[in-house]
């Protein structure tokens, strides 16, 4: 096991870790910045994996702009002189027991499955051939990606209006 | 020597934690957060499939086209959780059952 390895376990760890403090915690403002080490992990994650691009992706859009969004919506759903953000749990132990399950059966068919893996590619650049792809093979999905945002982005303006000019 | 199944374990691991989140919390923008992990864990398992077992770059556009769908959802999600707070004053999801009275 040499130090690659032991520092990939450190950071999956943490990753699991945070992520267990956002679903766990009860402050809403914990939960918000433990999201920000793991998506920090993940992109960390995605640098192992040999895809450069999608980990820069990941920092701009997760952590940029998602997370930014997300901490918005805390903010502008509590009144701000009520600074204990605590959100309360129900369901517990059903949750508890499903998502157990869910952990177990997807570990068992991760470690039990004989997965057919090529040999290691030397790792390159992908950002030259991502753009290729995004202009050749898959410009249907790009053009259809765009569209899926600029709908979005006129549904969440119209649902967030005040509605006494209609 | 890292492995396919330490990253499935990974996922897995924050799949499950996201299905927690999206049970057992009753603060919307919290269930969002928990919906953030799972998403987050399907890429990494798409990534891992594309690395370890194909030649090609699949895994990776698919990878990015998640994530554009992820930040459209989480706009419109948080569109509706405002207009659940201007409704309810409240963003709890189990106050907010008005089909059920």
């Amino acid at each position: 096991m040499n130090s690659a390895d032991i520092l990939f376990l450190v950071v999956a760890l943490i990753t699991v870790a945070s992520a267990a403090v956002v679903v766990l915690s009860s402050s809403l403002i914990y939960s918000a910045f433990s999201l920000l080490v793991t998506f920090f992990g993940v992109a960390i994650i995605y640098v192992y994996l040999g895809a450069d691009f999608l980990a820069a992706t990941q920092v701009l859009i997760y952590v940029g702009g998602i997370l930014v969004l997300v901490l918005f919506g805390v903010m502008l759903t509590h009144r701000l002189y009520n600074l204990n953000l605590k959100t309360e749990t129900f369901q517990n132990l059903p949750g508890m027991i499903i998502s157990l399950l869910v952990f177990v059966s997807l570990a068992l068919a991760a470690t039990q499955t004989h997965w057919h893996t090529i040999s290691q590619k030397p790792r390159s650049p992908t950002t030259e051939a991502i753009g290729i792809l995004f202009m050749t093979d898959y410009l249907l999905p790009f053009e259809v990606a765009s569209v899926l945002l600029l709908v979005a982005l006129i549904g969440a303006a119209m649902l967030v209006r005040r509605r006494t000019d209609l | 020597m890292i492995t396919l199944q330490h990253y499935l374990l990974v996922s897995a691991a924050l799949f499950s934690l996201g299905i927690f989140g999206v049970l057992t919390r009753k603060n919307a923008v919290n269930v969002l957060m928990g919906i953030e992990l799972i998403l987050n864990s399907a890429n990494i398992n798409l990534v891992a499939f594309s690395h370890y077992n194909s030649a090609n770059m699949d895994g990776q556009i698919f990878a990015i086209v998640v994530i554009v769908v992820a930040a459209a959802e989480v706009a419109v999600a948080l569109a509706l959780v405002l207009t659940l707070y201007r409704l309810l004053k409240t963003v709890n999801l189990d106050q907010a059952d008005m089909l059920k009275r």
